[in-house]
């Protein structure tokens, strides 16, 4: 009995001190390195003339901008919230599209091998084109600058969409295949019951991909041609030229980095809460 | 054992087509090296609810043999006929048990056999289509496993949803591929009674590769011998005389087992023992 209840008290407590100490383990090295590498940044723009503002300053320099991220002062000048939500809306947009394309012709041509062959050197060629090469094209085709911007969202995204698309749905297992045929299974029910799931796996690896691509080119094209966005802000910022502009452009950059890590995650969660059954 | 006799006379009239016949059945691979005989002229008339159990040792052709009874494979020369039609695709009258299961693994075990009664029996209708799938679940004592997905199940009871699956489309023959190969000694034993007493009730047309003789002795009527490949060949057809149902523990005791058991493995180990190099 001595040697039960010690240990029966302490697993009662544990629950609630394992969850802790989990945490704890997990941010302690994060918030050391984030502390260690502010502290750098901090020393290395110390100097008075220092074209590079610290974090202090940034966040100084900023915190009106920070505090009231949804202010609309009319035209382009809008709090760094609104601007974000801009380009996401020109993202959501354009990568809506490319994983609509990306996901049909991708099970097109993974079915048809024909057309996979044919259609193999055109991709290959396209998808490697950078993003931003294609804004002058779009620029022409559509006169205006947002299409433009959300044209080169949608073709920088669709490549990886579509690629694993393809190779997902020619890693079909034989077997499922077999049972397919067996049972001479519809059309419907075999994009259903076999292509769909066993595909889904690829299709989210390349929409993850695709909306990270999607994320980097939108903040690109914004800065060269655009009313508006997150990149436009920062180009903004740098064009006003005044005392604030380097602290603005640092925290827009930020913020950039904070959503597409959001992007990333938000993909890749859904992928797995629908891939989980397998 | 009168369903043991196939009067040769019997098999010459044209009228009365046997049941599934091999006839005349040759594969050959043309490769750059010349031609590659796998199968060679292999004839055999399976009667309606024979129990056959094809033997021998590995690239024999066995499983080309059996791919051209279920479709998957069509034979260079001759033909297989189902009631005299001739078998070209696979299809659900010719239902495969696979060795590896070639369950969905994103579908429960009920789901997986729905998926075949519901695409064999489109015109029956849900609570008919429940009802087949619930007997035949419980037909190989799945009830309790019914909504857990193939990951959640033992080989075992994978292999018994994937013989529901199978009988649950009420197939003319069944063809299975040495499906207890990856099976522990006794589930073998198990499944093979089991695989039994539903070919009683069903009274299906098996056909059944193996690389065991004990279980070919248990379970066949007559015991196909192949001769090694390349250019396999029917070796020799041993019938198996005892009565049914069959008590394994009975069967062992039977002087008459260890002949036919002795002669099996002489065919597999004497005349045709694979020989270093080849």
């Amino acid at each position: 009995m001595t040697t039960i209840s010690p240990s029966a008290r302490f697993r009662k407590s544990s629950p609630f001190s394992q969850k802790a100490s989990n945490v704890a383990k997990s941010l302690i090295p994060i918030v050391i390195c984030l502390t260690v590498a502010l502290g750098i940044w901090q020393l290395l723009c110390l100097a008075p003339d220092s074209k590079m503002p610290g974090p202090l300053r940034v966040i100084a320099q900023t915190w009106t901008l920070i505090l009231d991220p949804f202010y609309d002062n009319g035209g382009t000048d809008k709090g760094l919230g609104l601007q974000i939500l801009i380009s996401l809306q020109r993202v959501a947009f354009g990568y809506s599209l490319a994983a609509i394309a990306g996901i049909s012709i991708g099970a097109f041509i993974g079915l048809n091998s024909f057309m996979r062959r044919g259609l193999d050197p055109i991709i290959q060629v396209l998808r490697t084109v950078p993003p931003l090469a294609w804004l002058p094209i779009a620029l022409g085709i559509f006169q205006s600058s947002d299409p433009a911007t959300i044209f080169v969202i949608f073709i920088t995204a669709i490549w990886p969409i579509l690629i694993n698309t393809a190779v997902g749905v020619q890693q079909i297992p034989q077997d499922y295949n077999n049972v397919a045929k067996v049972l001479r299974l519809s059309g419907k029910e075999y994009f259903f019951s076999i292509l769909m799931p066993s595909t889904v796996p690829y299709v989210f690896g390349g929409l993850r991909i695709g909306i990270g691509l999607a994320w980097l080119a939108i903040v690109a094209a914004e800065m060269l041609k655009a009313e508006g966005g997150i990149g436009f802000k920062i180009w903004d910022a740098y064009n006003a030229g005044n005392e604030n502009s380097m602290s603005e452009i640092v925290i827009c950059v930020l913020y950039v980095g904070l959503v597409g890590l959001a992007l990333d995650r938000l993909v890749g969660w859904i992928g797995s809460r629908i891939s989980s059954d397998h | 054992m009168q369903i043991l006799s196939t009067p040769d006379s019997q098999s010459q009239l044209v009228e009365t087509p046997s049941f599934l016949e091999i006839d005349g059945v040759s594969k050959i691979y043309s490769t750059p090296k010349g031609d590659n005989v796998v199968l060679d002229d292999i004839s055999l008339t399976v009667n309606e609810g024979e129990f056959v159990c094809v033997i021998g040792h590995s690239g024999c052709g066995k499983s080309t043999l059996l791919d051209m009874v279920s479709g998957f494979r069509e034979p260079t020369s001759g033909e297989v006929r189902l009631q005299g039609k001739r078998v070209t695709r696979p299809g659900p009258d010719r239902m495969v048990v696979f060795q590896n299961y070639s369950l969905l693994p994103w579908k429960t075990a009920y789901e997986n056999v729905y998926l075949a009664v519901n695409s064999v029996y489109p015109e029956k209708s849900k609570a008919e289509k429940t009802e087949i799938v619930r007997t035949h679940l419980t037909m190989v004592g799945l009830d309790e496993a019914a909504n857990k997905k193939p990951g959640q199940l033992s080989g075992g009871m994978k292999q018994r949803v994937s013989i529901a699956r199978a009988l649950a489309i009420y197939p003319q023959v069944l063809v299975l591929d040495e499906p207890f190969g990856a099976l522990d000694a006794i589930t073998k034993e198990e499944l093979q009674e089991e695989l039994l007493n539903i070919w009683r009730q069903h009274k299906v047309t098996v056909l059944m590769i193996t690389h065991d003789i004990d279980e070919a002795l248990f379970l066949a009527d007559r015991i196909v011998m192949m001769t090694n490949g390349p250019a396999a060949k029917i070796g020799e057809i041993m019938k198996v005389p005892f009565d049914r149902p069959r008590n394994r523990t009975q069967l062992i005791e039977d002087p008459q087992y260890y002949t036919l058991r002795n002669q099996a493995l002489d065919f597999l180990y004497g005349r045709f023992a694979l020989t270093e190099g080849e």
